[in-house]
């Protein structure tokens, strides 16, 4: 980069980034640095003694099998709701790009399930599907499948994985339509001419193509997954039935916030931590090779 | 599947390989699409307008019935019992106050600091950048606890600032308009600063200006984030006059007791999800830049 042309006021620049750095260093510095000390203290219930333990804290945690399972939990939601959200925005996307002229129109309607808050995407799904007043879970009695999402923690997991992939269909139907337009038309025609039918198209040129998007919507939805979809176990489940649906952010919240365990609760505040480092990080990289192939 | 044709007759122009029943076959799809996407808002909407009674006794019918003046007043102005007495409108207004303050806010602050970094230089600029850089991997969640202590000492429970301002300092709005000063070339500054306009001077007349379209487009998305936020409003508010309209509706809802007022459930659920679509609909040229731009 050649040397910018710049202002020469000595104080006026720290003015400027005073309000975001005070704000930065308040809320986000002192509060993460607190849950890193909190991580290595194992503190009384009341609060009135406190030890400095290392890591005694995260041993307890990892050797936890109830983290352990909330791990897996968390892990089978975020694979579940990526792999739903992404695979019905593809499709969708796909059939937009053929149908030239009424695309504008069907993007105006599916883009609206993104302003819904995800709490609330729980709650509508919940209500059409809880057994007692739900419609559809009538309608899935009366053709014979038994559905309890209050009693049953793999109907209450579908649940969860059908409401925040509803909510993520528009994010990624954009960004893959988007992903659409910058493939060459003329290389799909191209195919097309020498004889390979649309099935095959698809899957030699169209979804090779994608990959880059692909790879970043799936890096997206984890970290929708594992980090935004708080509210929708929050309001619909609260992690139940027995811990069923109970994700690694709501054992945060339940463990420090509601069972007031604060040593284990700030070690695994920590371990989420390092998860959104490692997924920013793997993000930024992707950014870079992006920049590098136009 | 159909011999591939050349070029288009009828509604959609093909392209080489189209064949016109795959066109329909991709409507078809779409069409489903829509109705997976749309039918949980319809629904809800049909379920506003219905009785308690109705709504008590499922399957719902699926065309909209005749409570909606009975059942919107009563939801705005009368004030649901489970929520301490609070009208749907005082929610409506704290959220809308929540989500404007956030995208006004950050849109703020971030201009101003990304002015600074690109436009001067000072010691420990670098440093700044990254301090603000570093906070997109500090989000809320993973440090609930010690957050929830600063908004107690400082007294933030339960105030419109306290909702607002931990929210509104975040690397991306940063990062997107240092981006953005970045492509401005010098040339622009020193003209500027030739005809004697000093960095106010500058910021007001020829930055602002040129950055008008990253900053709708950057609104559309901060509103929507503002507006859809559950565990802040749910840390930082105990009084339900206080609350977001999401939060007051996680309160209501109760599928265990009988007594839940569903038709108003719903109503609020309307409330609290029209606002933000209508603000994605009639700015979506802005809210799908500012969707592909927050992201790079």
């Amino acid at each position: 980069m050649s040397p910018r042309v710049v202002f020469p006021n000595r104080v006026l620049p720290y003015l400027l980034v005073a309000p975001q750095l005070a704000i930065t260093l308040v809320f986000f510095y002192w509060p993460a640095g607190q849950a890193l000390y909190q991580s290595m203290l194992k503190e009384d219930p009341f609060g009135l003694k406190s030890k400095f333990v290392w890591f005694d804290n995260f041993k307890k945690v990892l050797a936890d099998p109830n983290y352990l399972y909330s791990l897996k939990v968390t892990v089978v939601f975020s694979v579940a709701t990526a792999a739903v959200a992404m695979g019905v925005a593809l499709l969708l996307a796909v059939m937009a790009e053929k149908v030239v002229r009424s695309k504008g129109f069907y993007r105006t309607l599916l883009i609206w399930p993104y302003a819904v808050a995800p709490a609330i995407a729980g709650m509508l799904f919940l209500f059409l599907f809880n057994p007692s007043i739900g419609s559809l879970a009538i309608l899935l009695r009366k053709i014979g499948i038994a559905w309890d999402p209050v009693l049953n923690g793999t109907d209450a997991m579908t649940l969860l994985v059908a409401a925040a992939a509803w909510k993520q269909i528009s994010y990624n139907f954009l960004f893959f339509v988007a992903g659409l337009q910058a493939i060459p038309k003329t290389l799909i025609e191209a195919a097309a001419i020498d004889g390979a039918k649309e099935m095959k198209r698809f899957w030699t040129i169209t979804f090779p193509l994608l990959a880059p998007t692909t790879f970043f919507l799936l890096v997206i939805n984890t970290t929708y997954a594992f980090f935004d979809t708080f509210g929708i176990v929050h309001a619909v489940t609260g992690g139940g039935p027995g811990k069923s649906t109970e994700t690694l952010v709501y054992k945060v919240y339940n463990d420090g916030f509601v069972n007031l365990i604060l040593g284990s609760s700030a070690a695994q505040s920590v371990i989420l931590m390092v998860i959104v480092i490692a997924l920013t990080a793997i993000q930024f990289r992707y950014v870079e090779r992006k920049v590098h192939y136009g | 599947m159909a011999e591939p044709k050349v070029s288009g007759s009828g509604h959609d122009k093909l392209m080489i390989g189209q064949s016109a029943t795959s066109v329909y076959v991709a409507h078809a799809i779409l069409i489903l699409g829509l109705v997976i996407v749309a039918f949980p808002i319809y629904y809800t909407f049909v379920a506003s307008t219905q009785t308690l009674q109705t709504i008590l006794r499922p399957p719902l019918p699926l065309t909209p019935g005749g409570e909606f003046w009975n059942n919107y007043t009563e939801a705005l102005f009368g004030g649901a019992g489970r929520i301490g007495g609070v009208g749907a409108g005082t929610l409506l207004l704290n959220t809308t106050i929540m989500a404007l303050g956030i995208a006004v806010g950050k849109i703020m602050i971030s201009i101003l600091s990304a002015y600074a970094i690109v436009f001067f230089r000072f010691p420990f600029r670098m440093a700044i950048f990254w301090l603000i850089f570093i906070t997109l991997m500090l989000p809320v969640e993973v440090r609930i606890l010690p957050t929830y202590k600063v908004m107690v000492d400082l007294g933030l429970i339960d105030t419109y600032a306290g909702l607002i301002i931990p929210l509104i300092a975040s690397a991306t709005a940063t990062l997107l308009f240092r981006q953005f000063f970045m492509t401005i070339p010098g040339e622009l500054v020193e003209a500027a600063r030739v005809d004697g306009a000093g960095p106010w001077r500058f910021f007001f007349d020829i930055l602002l200006p040129l950055s008008r379209t990253n900053i709708a487009a950057l609104f559309v998305i901060l509103f929507i984030y503002g507006w859809t936020q559950y565990l802040w409003p749910l840390l930082v508010t105990n009084r339900n006059d206080m609350t977001t309209i999401v939060i007051a509706l996680k309160k209501m809802v109760s599928f265990a007791d009988a007594d839940t007022q569903w038709h108003l459930v719903m109503v609020t659920a309307i409330l609290a999800i029209v606002p933000p679509i209508l603000v994605v609909v009639l700015m979506q040229r802005w809210f799908v830049r500012g969707l592909v731009d927050t992201e790079k």
